[in-house]
């Protein structure tokens, strides 16, 4: 549908504000470089204050950076205000025109463009019945439901048929629910429409949900991109691990080490690991160990006491003490299982593959 | 870390809108050629004499005891006149929110009582105070027989301009008290202190700034107040009427100019601190709706005595406005009661009315929608844009606030009489009917700004920048976005225009030319004169139109304004 992918290109991207108390300038976002290629869809993932919206505004061009070129299909576009970029926005807020109704907030951008008014009337009939509002057409924004507001807005910069889509937390007013009906619906038109996206969210899960690529973001600076698979199986940084999904972390000299596999000694446990080959013998690592990759047995590789024992119905959730690291290990399907309770003395047992080391 | 580049691309942005630009430098140069400079040529006038810059001119006019008794006169009645103004406000804002008003009565005659002040002219009622308590006044003279009343003077000037300004307050007031959370009070209540002391210790506290807010606004509408000193004022000059005496009858140009400057030093210094100070202390304090419905007082020993209080003000209040249509309706007033219409037929007949009607009726109608656009282009900048020249138009515009009327004028007079610092530029506009309209916008522009600023702040700052987004520029979102969403401050903005311009007199009456006849000045004349028949009867028809106008905006408002069709979640 689109006329053609474009590619985002960020070279060496910054943007300084001022601090309103101090009066301090400090980087939100910092020597940021990404390429998001055509067609693909992207999600910037961090926490507030990480600098994700202040890139996708950028890229908008509501901000300007203050070091750095943006490209576009190719073309640099630093210099263009917001409404002569090949991009399209959808708000957090929706930010539907409220005195319009639905036809018309979706045909504005096609009558900017001085469209033909049959040719308005056939794109905007086809893009609402993509995102499922086929009839609606005279309707207000305010007779509409939260999640019908969000694909008029999705509707609204799909029809402008932009080299690249932006979404700024397009679901964070949504109930839960509907969160994941709405995202696999964004997935789905994406996919239809075979356009860029770049999606900026806080939510880990709906980031994995949706994206070819995550990217995610600390203090102003790119974390790490990658597939999710990659990005969850293989952080590359404590941050990384412990905001994308639950991690523990288990710190501790490596004692020896034979190509990639080694021993390292955690709270004096000798603990086998596999993918060790940065490391030094006599490093300090830290083994990433994701919950549901452990399990609490009467036999493994660290001996434990459980602190807290708990049902949560698909899972029980254990808490258990190594030495003086809390564990969190989440035993799935527990029903047939040997229960621990809490002061039981038992193992976190898993196996070598299942550890990522840092 | 330099934010060079990010400044740079964002004026190439800024330039790349020549509309917005052009916008821009256009009202910076209107701000400064009619707000800056009448202003600041006063300062010249005042301070240059042909031996130099000296104190001379100020040590001349603060000489003559004249002007020393019109300050003290000033600051005495503004005084009386905020605190009096102020309380009132509390009081009728207190009933409104607090106390179970059992009739439909009173509510109608609160609702009257805010709205009569919008749509009659300032000096209205310095009219009826003297038809009712003057020597031949009904009340004084055929109630109470007394024949030598003196209503002229502080009182007269301090009553009446009370009447006048504290519906201001009152509105402030019931904003404020409606905005305290009813749980604060009933805490007090429930840890078991009396009504009045909840009211001592917690109400009052809470409202306290706001009521200092109230204090000042009205101190500084009381001391820039000019047409009621005018009329009522008798031998008790004030600041406003000395000024207009010095230009008009003196010849005293650099005289007045010096006494203008010292009155607006006065007004700018209250100004600042009512808006830097308390606007923000009295917001600040109380932010947000009230979480649920508020009890309301029944007790009868607490309902009963601030009823009959309020009513006894507001009957008094509107029976002063009644008074002026029936002044244009006796034959004589104070002494024959028979009805007529001689008085109407005279104002058209003898008295060029036609023309008057007609002039002030298409200036002020020329005036508001360009104040009404301009105002919201100026909210529309502060509020969503920024750029380098925003502070200048947000605080010039609020500056136009603080300057009296009296001041404007005689900045006018003293600015473009001999063109543009005196060299013959735009000396053509002098005179014209150009420069009143101008002098019209000047004094409605801070009003209509200040409502489409707090209508603009409503509105999420990115249902503009979606618009923007989708490929339309700052022209294009402005109107079709901007505007129908703040269509009703737009309206309410085109009519206060209309009836402030149609209304005014203070800077218009040193201006006009008799090539143009204003019904204000017309009154002004008539009542000065003591021909208190056709000056009512120039004010009832005014009066009636003002009031059309309202009504008119209400109406358009309920069928066609933004409200009706959208509501803010």
């Amino acid at each position: 549908m689109a006329k053609e992918k474009k590619g985002v290109r960020l070279e060496h991207i910054s943007k300084i504000y001022q601090d309103p108390k101090t009066k301090k300038n400090f980087y939100a976002v910092k020597d940021t470089t990404l390429d998001i290629e055509p067609g693909s869809f992207v999600t910037l993932l961090g926490p507030s204050g990480c600098g994700k919206t202040t890139t996708l505004r950028m890229i908008a061009g509501f901000e300007s950076p203050d070091e750095g070129e943006i490209y576009l299909g190719g073309e640099p576009i630093n210099a263009l205000t917001p409404n002569k970029r090949d991009t399209a926005m959808v708000f957090q807020s929706y930010a539907l025109l409220p005195h319009y109704n639905i036809f018309d907030n979706v045909a504005y951008g096609l009558k900017l463009r001085k469209m033909d008014k049959a040719v308005i009337k056939e794109k905007v009939t086809g893009i609402l019945k993509l995102v499922g509002l086929e009839g609606m057409e005279a309707r207000m924004t305010n007779q509409l439901s939260g999640g019908q507001q969000q694909r008029v807005a999705l509707a609204r910069a799909l029809v402008l048929e932009p080299g690249v889509l932006l979404f700024d937390e397009p679901l964070s007013n949504l109930d839960a629910k509907l969160r994941v009906s709405m995202r696999t619906e964004i997935r789905r038109i994406q996919q239809e429409a075979g356009i860029t996206a770049v999606y900026v969210t806080h939510d880990q899960s709906e980031a994995m949900a949706i994206s070819d690529k995550v990217i995610i973001m600390e203090n102003g600076i790119v974390a790490q991109m990658g597939t999710p698979q990659e990005i969850y199986y293989h952080p590359k940084s404590e941050f990384v691990a412990d905001f994308i999904g639950e991690a523990n972390f288990l710190r501790g000299p490596l004692i020896s080490r034979n190509g990639a596999n080694g021993t390292a000694d955690i709270s004096g446990n000798k603990v086998d690991v596999a993918g060790v080959e940065g490391h030094k013998v006599g490093d300090t690592c830290t083994l990433v160990l994701r919950p549901e990759s452990a399990l609490v047995a009467d036999q493994g590789q660290l001996p434990c006491t459980v602190t807290l024992s708990c049902f949560m119905g698909s899972y029980q959730n254990y808490h258990v003490l190594v030495g003086d690291t809390r564990v969190i290990v989440t035993d799935f399907n527990p029903k047939n299982k040997k229960i621990y309770k809490v002061g039981d003395k038992a193992f976190v047992a898993f196996d070598p593959e299942n550890v990522h080391v840092l | 870390m330099a934010k060079n580049q990010g400044a740079a691309l964002d004026r190439k942005k800024f330039f790349a809108d020549p509309i917005m630009v052009t916008t821009i430098c256009v009202l910076i140069a209107f701000l400064t050629l009619f707000i800056l400079y009448p202003l600041a040529i006063l300062l010249v006038d005042s301070f240059v004499t042909p031996e130099g810059v000296s104190l001379s001119i100020f040590q001349r006019v603060l000489g003559m005891s004249s002007f020393r008794k019109a300050i003290t006169n000033t600051l005495k009645v503004g005084f009386l006149v905020g605190i009096a103004s102020a309380l009132i406000g509390l009081l009728f804002a207190y009933v409104e929110v607090y106390v179970k008003l059992k009739t439909r009565f009173m509510a109608g005659l609160f609702k009257v009582v805010s709205m009569l002040p919008v749509v009659s002219p300032p000096f209205v009622l310095s009219l009826s105070m003297i038809m009712l308590f003057g020597k031949a006044g009904i009340i004084t003279r055929f109630l109470l027989h007394i024949y030598d009343n003196n209503v002229y003077g502080f009182w007269g000037i301090a009553i009446v301009q009370t009447l006048t300004f504290f519906p201001v307050c009152y509105m402030m007031m019931r904003g404020l008290l409606k905005n305290i959370d009813p749980s604060l009070e009933e805490a007090a209540r429930d840890m078991g202190a009396s009504r009045w002391t909840v009211f001592r210790t917690v109400t009052l506290p809470l409202v306290l700034p706001g009521l200092g807010n109230a204090f000042l606004v009205t101190f500084i509408e009381s001391i820039a107040d000019f047409a009621n000193p005018m009329i009522i004022g008798g031998s008790y000059d004030t600041l406003a009427t000395t000024i207009y005496l010095q230009i008009t009858g003196a010849y005293d140009k650099e005289g007045a100019s010096a006494m203008a400057v010292v009155l607006l030093t006065i007004t700018l210094l209250m100004f600042i601190v009512q808006k830097y100070y308390l606007e923000a202390r009295s917001t600040a304090t109380l932010s947000g709706k009230a979480s649920r419905q508020r009890m309301l007082i029944e007790d009868r020993s607490v309902t009963i005595p601030l009823t009959i209080l309020c009513s006894l003000l507001a009957l008094f209040v509107v029976m002063m406005y009644v008074c002026v249509p029936f002044g244009a309706l006796f034959k004589t007033w104070g002494y024959d009661f028979h009805l007529t219409t001689k008085w109407f037929k005279q104002v058209f007949t003898k008295y060029k009315g036609f023309k008057a009607f007609k002039d002030s009726f298409v200036l002020s109608l020329i005036a508001s929608p360009i104040t009404a656009l301009l105002s919201m282009i100026i909210s529309y900048l502060v509020v969503k844009r920024s750029f380098k020249a925003k502070g200048f138009i947000e605080a010039v515009s609020m500056l136009a606030m603080a300057v009296p009327g009296t001041v404007l004028g005689i900045g006018y007079i003293r600015g473009f009489s001999a063109g543009v610092f005196r060299t013959g530029f735009l000396q053509g506009l002098y005179g014209t009917g150009a420069i009143l309209v101008i002098v019209f916008i000047v004094r409605s522009l801070p009003t209509g700004t200040r409502s489409g600023i707090s209508a603009l702040r409503q509105i999420d700052k990115s249902i503009e920048e979606s618009a923007y987004d989708m490929g339309a520029d700052s022209f294009t979102v402005f109107m079709t976005v901007t505007l129908p969403l703040i269509k009703d401050s737009f309206l309410s903005g085109l009519v206060t225009a209309f009836v402030r311009s149609i209304t005014a007199i203070s800077a218009i009456i040193l201006l006009v030319t008799p090539r143009y006849l204003l019904i204000t000045v017309q009154i002004n004349e008539f009542a000065e004169k003591g021909a208190y028949g056709i000056a009512c009867a120039f004010a009832t028809i005014l009066i009636a139109i003002t009031y059309s106008a309202v009504l008119l905006m209400n109406l358009v408002i309920k069928y066609f304004g933004t409200s009706k069709m959208y509501k803010e979640e």
